[in-house]
């Protein structure tokens, strides 16, 4: 009975991780520009694989398996977020401006510490 | 943050008094030395120690909340046929000033619906973030500055 639960929680897991997983990468294709593409690529990304380690601690149970897998989920919530914004700075930095959707753009001709 | 330490050092105690270093068994010792922490919080002046870990903890509900509402609105931006888009980047008034809560929180609104921080001015008081929506910045920064902006000063200071 209860495996069976345990079975059916890491499955819906790992069907949810997969599905934003899925949006993640259909967002890169349909997004106009960097910027929004880091979006798609950050958060649903992000989700997609931190579901899919949750399944496996699930679906382990030993806690071993269990504790890595969440230190992974703690890595992927500490490390995308950084790569994410080091992309879109660096995009910023060597002159890659907002698609031609774009409303505002208050950070333009402002002192900021990228090299020029 | 020392009561901290007295509490991870407790948690190492229990482990090894029991004998097992498991991940399990060292929680299960820093939730029983909570516990003792929480008895004797009139003598050692925990008071405080509690009420933060109560705010940090809070802090990291309400971020886990936002990230799964923000990967189901780019799930649902990006899944709708046609994608009405105004994306742009808006200047962010920084009220916290230290580089580690700066830090926190341009992580945390990376990781909420619909904004990535780009850049940080360099007198560390404006922060760039670039929303998918940015039609309304003025609603964004309230969002902000009420929501993780004040947890952070809450939890932190």
């Amino acid at each position: 009975m209860i495996d069976d639960f345990i079975t059916l929680l890491s499955a819906a897991f790992v069907l949810i991780g997969a599905f934003f997983a899925l949006v993640a990468s259909i967002g890169l294709l349909r997004l106009p520009d960097l910027y929004s593409r880091m979006h798609a690529a950050s958060k649903a990304g992000t989700m997609g694989s931190g579901l899919m380690l949750i399944a496996l601690a699930v679906h382990a149970a030993d806690s071993g398996v269990f504790a890595r897998a969440l230190a992974g989920v703690v890595f992927f919530l500490l490390t995308a977020p950084i790569s994410a914004h080091l992309l879109a700075k660096a995009a910023y930095a060597v002159g890659y401006r907002l698609g031609p959707s774009a409303v505002r753009d208050e950070m333009a001709g402002q002192d900021t510490e990228n090299p020029r | 943050m020392s009561l901290f330490l007295v509490n991870v050092l407790l948690a190492l105690a229990w482990a090894a008094v029991t004998g097992s270093f498991t991940f399990l068994n060292l929680a299960f010792g820093f939730v029983l030395a909570m516990g003792t922490l929480s008895l004797i919080r009139e003598q050692v002046g925990s008071v405080g120690y509690f009420s933060r870990a109560r705010r940090v903890i809070s802090l990291f509900l309400l971020f886990i909340y936002e990230l799964i509402l923000s990967a189901w609105r780019v799930a649902t931006l990006v899944l709708s046929p046609r994608m009405d888009l105004k994306p742009g980047i808006f200047a962010y008034p920084l009220k916290v000033d230290r580089d580690f809560e700066i830090t926190l929180l341009a992580n945390l609104i990376t990781l909420t619906p619909g904004t990535l921080s780009v850049d940080v001015s360099s007198d560390r008081r404006t922060l760039y973030v670039h929303a998918i929506d940015a039609s309304n910045p003025e609603q964004t920064r309230r969002d902000i500055a009420e929501g993780f902006e004040r947890k952070i000063m809450e939890a932190f200071r």
